[in-house]
């Protein structure tokens, strides 16, 4: 290839990768600044990130928001996983023609925006709140049940247990291993990357979500962080300092995961794509 | 006799079997998709505030046409569609064929790079950008201090800029999501038919739209459409960016309905037939793009 064109392709790459770093460098710096510094854009780290620590721990309750988001989400990936795996193994390992049509028209939920669920839901919780208040408004069960299952999920699953080695299958029922057996002493440790995978979307995905626990969770003490910051942000003399630090906190455990786990998911989605 | 019904026997326990496996799924898939869908049907055929609603027959259905707010949002959320998802598209699919090629160097730092805004929440990346769009912000700041522009950009205050700024917002945290899909499909090519298809003397773009764009195709659809279910749904960014405004410039259709039924006077019907709109545009348009992909298995 000619130099040239190598030269503009690093060229646009290297912006492409600065535009996509650039706001996280910036929010990261401004926690460390005093609010007006922030408006000044200043670019340089500063003094001031213990200080805007210490207003959000007073002005908010950073806490309860951290440990509901934290509940809420290990909650729903754990129940999440399971509840998919065991279909996508189930659609794919013991199939019939009826249960492909069922497997379609749960692709189908795929195509059905949550506008048009959101009211019919929050009527339904509401209902649930007169009979069982434990699981109706305002609590971590309303957050979780309904976004605990997508068919996204299955589909992952079951495109992914094309894969498994039928034999193991096989060898696990000769040594007579009950089918729920098979499931959770083969399939489940061989599947690990596709686990690894499903965890990293699910729990971003249940860490950041907004709109359906805007809608629900209605009182401070149920709260979680992107609720936090969505309030800090609408403020009309907001600190920018102490909502950046609020931010950055909000974004660790996301990027930590996305981090961490950075291998198994490009695997595991390879493996579905395949 | 005895062994065709042991075997039949056998048949039935795997059945009942494999339904077990999946009927916690289907159950909740069903309690928590089809039958609120089916309410919302039901909804939309109703009028009144809170929970006090009667059959009012197409009374809300006749009310979205002449509703400027409803219409003011649909418009916005097709610009938004039209020029995002498109620009998205291409932009990743350029990136994905520039980091699939065998001699770049620094592959995984630029993916990293260009994947990190994925780990942002909706609401998280949205507050960032609304302070460096702000009209004081770091960005007018840049663009000032680089005499791009004379005076600082209107990007949230301006019914026009506001609309650029969502635009450029969703580009940033969506692009490097889709372009993981590429990459994973881009590796799947054998690298033989670009060779010979060099050998034969084919350009770089002509290989670009002659080989990948084909293959990638399924991938293409796949992407575009749930771009567009994604677009469609846009609340977040709406909400903490702009709030939808400045007037109702940058409002979208969820943001509508959730005004309808959380912030204005619970008309809970009226919002269920502003709902039902965005499942006949998902319909539609989905329709639209598996005819134009012309792909009879996608």
């Amino acid at each position: 290839m000619a130099k040239s064109k190598r030269f503009f392709m690093y060229l646009f790459l290297s912006i492409a990768a600065i535009v996509s770093i650039f706001p996280f460098l910036w929010m990261v710096v401004s926690s460390t600044n005093k609010s007006v510094d922030v408006t000044r854009g200043r670019l340089l780290p500063g003094t001031h990130l213990l200080d805007n620590f210490q207003k959000l721990l007073d002005t908010t309750d950073l806490q309860l928001s951290l440990i509901n988001s934290a509940k809420i989400s290990i909650t729903t990936t754990l129940l999440a996983l399971l509840i998919a795996s065991l279909a996508g193994y189930g659609f794919e390992v013991f199939r019939s023609r009826s249960k492909d049509i069922v497997f379609n028209i749960l692709l189908l939920s795929m195509m059905i925006p949550f506008a048009a669920l959101m009211i019919p839901l929050y009527r339904m919780f509401g209902k649930i709140s007169n009979v069982f208040p434990w699981m109706g408004i305002d609590t971590m069960t309303s957050v979780i049940l309904p976004t605990v299952t997508t068919a996204f999920l299955i589909f992952f699953f079951r495109q992914s247990t094309k894969m498994f080695p039928k034999e193991l299958l096989e060898a696990g029922r000769m040594d007579g291993l009950s089918e729920l057996g098979i499931f959770l002493r083969i399939y489940l440790p061989t599947m690990k990357t596709t686990y690894a995978a499903g965890a990293i979307i699910t729990f971003m995905s249940s860490w950041n979500n907004y709109l359906w626990p805007l809608i629900v969770l209605q009182t401070p003490q149920t709260k979680t962080m992107p609720l936090l910051i969505s309030t800090l942000g609408s403020g009309y003399a907001p600190d920018y300092g102490m909502i950046m630090i609020a931010i950055v906190i909000g974004t660790i455990p996301t990027a930590l995961v996305f981090f961490v786990m950075q291998k198994q998911f490009v695997a595991g989605m390879i493996g579905s794509v395949k | 006799m005895k062994k065709t019904n042991s075997s039949v026997s056998i048949r039935t326990k795997s059945v009942l079997t494999g339904w077990s496996f999946v009927l916690l799924a289907v159950i909740l898939i069903f309690v928590f998709y089809f039958y609120p869908m089916l309410q919302a049907l039901i909804l939309s055929f109703q009028t009144g505030t809170g929970s006090n609603l009667t059959f009012t027959g197409f009374d809300n259905y006749s009310r979205l046409l002449s509703d400027k707010t409803f219409i003011t949002s649909v418009k916005n959320t097709f610009i938004y569609l039209l020029v995002q998802v498109p620009l998205m598209i291409v932009l990743a699919l350029f990136i994905s064929v520039l980091l699939n090629d065998s001699k770049l160097k620094f592959k995984g730092f630029f993916r990293t790079a260009i994947f990190l805004p994925c780990v942002t929440s909706l609401v998280a990346y949205s507050v960032v950008f609304k302070y460096l769009f702000a009209g004081n912000g770091l960005v007018n700041t840049m663009l000032l201090k680089l005499h791009l522009v004379s005076a600082p950009i209107e990007w949230i205050t301006d019914p026009f800029w506001a609309k650029i700024t969502i635009i450029i917002a969703i580009t940033w945290r969506w692009t490097g999501y889709n372009m993981i899909f590429y990459l994973s499909a881009l590796q799947n090519i054998d690298s033989s038919i670009y060779e010979a298809a060099r050998i034969d003397g084919a350009s770089a773009s002509r290989q670009f739209f002659g080989i990948t764009v084909p293959l990638l195709k399924p991938i293409i659809l796949f992407t575009s459409i749930t771009s567009t279910i994604g677009t469609l749904q846009l609340f977040d960014e709406v909400m903490n960016i702009t709030k939808g405004g400045p007037g109702n410039a940058t409002q979208t259709i969820s943001q509508y309905i959730y005004n309808l039924s959380f912030k204005y006077s619970a008309d809970f019907g009226y919002a269920a037939t502003v709902s039902y709109s965005i499942v006949i545009m998902i319909a539609l348009l989905s329709v639209i793009q598996f005819k134009v992909a012309g792909d009879k298995n996608g």
